[in-house]
């Protein structure tokens, strides 16, 4: 898994619960460094070994734990660069939801080495979408979960939001019910926004 | 307003990926980009919908096939899909509609599949910026790339000869501390074995140091093959060494172990035309002697048992007993002298 993906798990758990948390953790997945670096390239088994522990030692299941995770990567200002590329998906949360589409090709463009889960959104009508998704690492749909909800804060749109399993080929379903576009105010946003403010 | 003459030439001109369509959805009209992406003859006269696939966010206007006023997302719908972006409008008066075209984020692919330059972009398309982009970001990727690459190699051999004793490959003091300090934390049962080599001093006075290298060499080797991959061998001052054991505390077991490389250890070394002959003492403790056991404290422990090995001659290798050994003055050794 990219070094970015095993970061973000990493800022997500110092962030959280503390850095002595994240150290624990580090140590019983006996990773044997305490930092992972965002442009280097780790096995697939390290990342879910990571996940695994961190999930028991904070008591909780792997599904809470991803979506608090992905809720994390949109709403902490840590990494507040997650939020501004997703917000460059469009103008509210309808044509976010859309440029979900595009998303696997854009982080693709800026890091080709990037495994960004494929993901399809489509409109069921009646406010209703459904998002499909497929990952090398599975649950990742949960994150997407997290990620979408906090997201819709951040666009000021109402939505309910919700794991509708897995396919027999492994691609997660969720099903987004939009119930308002401009429910609240929503965070602002400016296309214009120097890397680096805010942080 | 009323529109005279309606020039789909000049149109396309401005959009060079634009195409012109009637209300009932037959495209009239290919501008020369699109053209590129598939032969305009093969486009004039079909409707919209045989040519693309064209989704929207549900909130375009018009009765036509194609939402007016709107973002679209479209791909062909035969040949290689290219997905584009789109918006379509309408010409008061003509029963003509404009849609305009533009890649998206299938750019790169699409400059490669349909072989296009940059005189194939509208003037106010920001295309070629784009691509100027993504190929300088890419080369400046790779470079970061590959420094990573050499600085991690850098950074694992640094780490790797500060663990190392070079003379003999075996751990030093400083990979034992870690590895102690690890396992103490993991709450891993092991033992901790304290190597003094007996006669070695008198190899390097008699014989040179080279001879004595030697020996450690040999002492190495045969240290690495009386333990396990899990276990430590440490070379911790210039004939002490450290033996750390795994998950393995069963005293009868250690002391077997230990007898053997002791015996081992007495086999006649050869150096040129002459061997070299040493003995080793041994001190052991477990973490099992402990409440909650400590590097420290284990050393120092060993320490004593292997004092208590040299005292009753050398040669031979002591358990470590909290009745005696803390009382003070070491007592009888446990193992069989092999002499």
């Amino acid at each position: 898994m990219h070094g970015m993906i095993n970061r973000a798990i990493q800022c997500f758990l110092r962030d959280t619960y503390g850095a002595q948390a994240w150290l624990d953790i580090a140590e019983n997945a006996d990773l044997g460094f305490e930092n992972f670096e965002a442009m280097l390239s780790y096995p697939d088994q390290i990342t879910l070994d990571v996940l695994g522990r961190a999930a028991r030692h904070l008591h909780k299941p792997v599904e809470t734990f991803l979506e608090d995770l992905g809720t994390y990567l949109v709403s902490h200002p840590n990494v507040e660069a997650i939020r501004r590329l997703l917000r460059f998906g469009g103008e509210n949360f309808t044509e976010f939801l859309y440029s979900l589409n595009d998303l696997e090709g854009r982080a693709k463009l800026a890091l080709p080495d990037l495994e960004v889960p494929t993901l399809s959104v489509e409109s069921c009508g009646d406010g209703t979408f459904r998002l499909r998704c497929s990952s090398a690492m599975p649950g990742f749909g949960y994150a997407m979960v997290g990620v979408m909800r906090a997201m819709a804060d951040d666009y000021g749109a109402l939505v309910f939001l919700e794991h509708s399993g897995w396919m027999d080929s492994g691609e997660e379903v969720i099903t987004i019910n939009l119930l308002e576009v401009a429910y609240a105010e929503g965070r602002a946003f400016d296309l214009f926004g120097r890397i680096g403010d805010g942080l | 307003m009323k529109h005279a003459t309606f020039d789909p030439t000049s149109v396309c001109a401005l959009m060079p990926m634009g195409l012109i369509y009637d209300d009932d959805g037959i495209i009239q009209f290919v501008g020369p980009t699109l053209g590129k992406l598939r032969r305009a003859d093969t486009l004039i006269g079909k409707t919209i919908s045989e040519v693309f696939s064209v989704r929207d966010n549900g909130r375009g206007t018009g009765d036509g096939p194609v939402p007016l006023s709107t973002k679209l997302y479209l791909n062909f719908t035969s040949g290689i899909s290219t997905p584009l972006k789109g918006m379509a409008i309408a010409i008061d008066g003509a029963n003509l509609n404009i849609l305009n075209l533009s890649f998206g984020i299938s750019i790169l692919d699409a400059v490669a599949d349909y072989r296009l330059t940059s005189g194939d972009f509208a003037h106010t398309d920001l295309a070629i910026e784009m691509l100027y982009l993504v190929e300088a970001k890419s080369a400046v990727l790779e470079e970061t790339k590959q420094l990573n690459a050499r600085l991690q190699g850098a950074k694992v051999a640094a780490e790797e000869q500060a663990y190392t004793d070079t003379l003999t490959g075996l751990k030093n003091r400083r990979a034992m501390d870690y590895v102690l300090d690890r396992m103490l934390r993991g709450g891993v049962h092991f033992a901790l074995m304290h190597l003094d080599l007996d006669y070695f001093k008198s190899v390097n006075d008699t014989l040179g140091h080279a001879a004595g290298d030697t020996v450690l060499q040999r002492v190495a080797k045969i240290l690495l093959e009386e333990t396990r991959g899990d276990d430590l061998v440490a070379r911790v001052g210039g004939d002490e060494f450290v033996l750390v054991f795994n998950k393995f505390v069963d005293h009868d077991r250690l002391m077997r172990t230990a007898s053997r490389i002791i015996s081992r250890l007495e086999e006649p070394i050869p150096y040129q035309d002459t061997v070299c002959r040493i003995s080793g003492s041994i001190g052991i403790t477990t973490t099992e002697f402990y409440a909650s056991p400590s590097a420290d404290k284990m050393i120092h422990d060993a320490d004593l048992a292997l004092y208590g090995s040299k005292h009753e001659g050398r040669a031979q290798a002591t358990l470590y007993d909290p009745d005696r050994h803390d009382g003070g003055m070491p007592e009888a050794q446990i193992a069989p002298s092999k002499r």
